[in-house]
């Protein structure tokens, strides 16, 4: 008897000091979460409180029609997935490669000043966003630093931020789409469409994101690499292990935790990518730049259509929280 | 203890319903403050003359009339007045973009109080049109610019034209074009937007909306005209979008002397003088189709709703909008009044300047619909693409989203 009630005291004690950040997070996250969540269910013009009774209720309708009205909403939203999906299938395994790259680069022991190049290859991430995003404008521009590079040596370089046309499209050399794509596809936008690729303009993008984050993973990939024990790769040395086999057989899999993290971090800050499309394009050339987090944002303060703009973001957060689920299970079943 | 997070959900489900009550608006309208006002001021800045300009205006109109006046200018004026309207504290005076009118005046952000400033005729009548929704005159035009046919005299000269030849009509300008075409030398540069492109559909007798915005009419004949029009002139190279001549705008490439001709407002010749000195060119009337027609751009003086010094706020813009203090503000950062009373001494101070102000009799404003943001740059989007898309087709797709947007 005593020891129940000591536990309970001792639980009483233990919510007691845990208070101060439950309710910090449940005012700051978790209620403003359930806001939001109320104003995707109406149709709040954005003008004072979204909560009095006058404001329209209509349920899920906002969500609806992203999914199933044939009109221009859902088709902006069905570019903006085609875009942002793109676009991670590129970014997240980039940038998971070249940070690992460039970790294992800084780790050698044959590498001479390297706080120097730690510093150099973490220094991107630490500079503004909006900085690095202003550069880079300046250097994909039509008489930029990448376009006269090009130029000198004889290649005619496209206009990267008016460049609409998709990559695959262009790879394959195709202008017109053959009889078996020119259809309407799922969601209303034709198969031709969906299968562009990433436009030149958005590679331009991707290769500045993948630039800034790959610093911050590195350093990442160098704290777990420090981390493993120089008597293992002895141990597989002297078992007769060659270079690349050591990495492979025992680097590789001792970095298995940081690979997951990297790869959500990674997959989840992709997804909702603002801040280089606000600044570079927002939207164009001809929508190929846009992406869910921009479209929400535009079409909130912009249409002053706060529902629609919420939902977006929600169905957002769904493809984000299932991919990542998707994700731990596919690396847990690889671990088993 | 094993529902302890649950009660604290519900907690906080109960609190935010209480909260909730508190977000009841009062009744009626914003209680109106007595006394000496304290007037907030956004104003979407073209850069630092105008910034210091409105701000000496401002400063001396608060010390005649005794109130306080403070002018901040916005980084990104959309956003930031979408997020004051949620808010609930908007600034009490804001510029309005014409073509984000509709859509503050259809969610009741702005006063109605055309009507309230001093003789609100005087303003020029297509640009009260653009501020009017549903037979009101919302709110007081700050001034406007105007396209028109901007013409490279060097290359004209070159070409062997004389000033009488300056194009009236398109098949003058077809024919004046294929004169000027040469190596290196494009006769027109134009916009790939509906803000350029938009004029030959004005000329042509149509628009994206009929007068009062109510009805879409994007897929009229007259539409079409317009658009196969511009598409024989991209065709035959008489006329190219900036990009293809690898210049961010129109006004570039003709500073260049890559194009011969452009269509633009009366902004180019402040960037003309900046980075393009030497360049020799005038302004005419763009050459009419069924009739004269050009596009205007312009701002007005918005006053919120929810502002509680609307009476000071009215004779703020009152003071704003007179026709001395317009040209002050012509002088200071090249715009036109808004005000006809003021055109003489305009024209007198600024004599080149007479297609651009005469445009104002015959200028069609920005789409006057709410929502239509997105149909719009989906329009452009389908303009950047004119030469190899069918215009009747993206016609028809301007007209279904226009029709959807407008039924919302």
């Amino acid at each position: 008897m005593p020891t129940r009630r000591s536990r309970a005291r001792d639980d009483a004690t233990g919510w007691l000091f845990v208070a101060p950040v439950v309710v910090i997070l449940a005012v700051f996250l978790l209620l403003p979460i359930l806001m939001a969540m109320w104003v995707s269910l109406t149709s709040w013009n954005g003008q004072g409180s979204p909560f009095r009774s006058d404001v329209p209720f209509v349920g899920l309708d906002n969500y609806d029609r992203l999914f199933t009205r044939d009109d221009l909403a859902r088709e902006n939203f069905m570019i903006s997935i085609r875009n942002n999906a793109y676009y991670v299938a590129i970014v997240v395994p980039l940038q998971t490669a070249l940070a690992l790259g460039l970790a294992l680069i800084v780790n050698s022991r044959l590498l001479k000043g390297k706080s120097f190049f730690r510093s150099a290859f973490y220094f991107p991430s630490v500079t503004s966003s909006v900085a690095i995003s202003v550069m880079f404008l300046f250097i994909f521009s039509n008489s930029g630093a990448l376009t006269q590079l090009l130029d000198f040596f004889g290649i005619q370089g496209p206009q990267w931020f008016s460049d609409a046309r998709g990559v695959l499209h262009l790879l394959l050399g195709m202008d017109t789409p053959p009889a078996a794509l020119a259809g309407a596809g799922p969601f209303g936008l034709s198969w031709w469409e969906w299968l562009a690729g990433p436009s030149v303009a958005m590679c331009a993008i991707i290769a500045l994101v993948v630039w800034t984050t790959s610093g911050t993973f590195m350093l990442m990939y160098l704290a777990a690499l420090q981390d493993i024990p120089v008597t293992l790769e002895e141990a597989a040395k002297l078992d007769g292990a060659g270079r690349w086999q050591r990495f492979r057989y025992v680097t590789l899999p001792m970095l298995r935790p940081t690979m997951f993290l990297v790869l959500t971090l990674g997959l989840i800050g992709s997804w909702q990518v603002f801040d280089q499309i606000y600044v570079m394009s927002q939207g164009a050339p001809a929508k190929t730049t846009l992406t869910p987090a921009f479209l929400s944002y535009r079409t909130a303060f912009r249409d002053f259509d706060y529902g629609a703009g919420t939902a977006i973001s929600f169905v957002l957060f769904l493809i984000i929280v299932l991919l990542t689920l998707f994700q731990r299970r596919v690396m847990r079943e690889r671990r088993s | 203890m094993k529902h302890l997070p649950l009660a604290a959900l519900a907690v906080l489900a109960l609190a935010a319903t209480a909260c909730g009550s508190g977000f009841e608006d009062k009744p009626a309208a914003a209680p109106q403050s007595s006394g000496p006002a304290s007037l907030r001021i956004l104003i979407a800045s073209s850069g630092d003359p105008e910034t210091t300009a409105v701000k000496q205006a401002a400063d001396a109109w608060a010390k005649e009339s005794g109130n306080q006046a403070t002018v901040t200018p916005a980084q990104d004026i959309h956003q930031q007045l979408g997020q004051a309207f949620a808010g609930g504290t908007p600034p009490d005076v804001f510029y309005v973009d014409a073509s984000r009118f509709a859509d503050y005046a259809s969610v009741g952000a702005l006063e109605p109080y055309g009507d309230k400033i001093s003789n609100p005729d005087d303003f020029y009548p297509s640009l009260r049109t653009t501020f009017t929704r549903d037979g009101t005159f919302y709110c007081a035009p700050k001034d406007f610019s105007t396209l028109a046919l901007i013409v490279n005299d060097g290359l004209w000269k070159k070409a062997g034209l004389a000033a009488s030849d300056v194009p009236t009509t398109w098949e003058q300008f077809t024919e004046v074009a294929g004169k000027l075409k040469a190596e290196g030398i494009t006769p027109l540069a134009i916009g790939d937007t509906r803000d350029r492109i938009g004029a030959f559909m004005v000329q042509a007798g149509g628009w994206i909306t009929s007068a009062d915005g109510k009805q879409a009419t994007g897929d009229s004949p007259e539409n079409l005209k317009a658009l196969e029009y511009v598409k024989t002139l991209l065709k035959d190279k008489l006329a190219e979008y900036p990009k293809q001549l690898s210049a961010s705008w129109s006004g570039e490439a003709f500073g260049k002397g890559k194009a011969a001709m452009t269509i633009e407002g009366n902004w180019i010749k402040g960037a003309l003088k900046a980075d393009y000195p030497d360049i020799q060119y005038t302004a005419h009337p763009l050459p009419a189709g069924a009739k004269q027609g050009t596009l205007s751009f312009t701002n007005c003086w918005g006053i919120a709703a929810k502002s509680v010094n609307k009476t000071a706020a009215v004779a703020f813009v009152e003071a704003m909008t007179r026709a001395d203090q317009q040209l002050t503000f012509a002088k200071a950062f090249g715009v036109m009044p808004s005000r006809q009373s003021a055109k003489d001494a305009y024209v007198k101070e600024f004599p080149t300047d007479t297609a651009f102000v005469d445009g104002a009799a015959y200028a069609q404003g920005p789409v006057n619909a709410a929502k239509m943001d997105s149909v719009l740059s989906d329009f452009d989007a389908g303009l950047q693409q004119l030469t190899s898309k069918d215009p009747k087709a993206l016609l028809a797709r301007l007209q279904k989203n226009t029709q959807s947007a407008l039924s919302d």
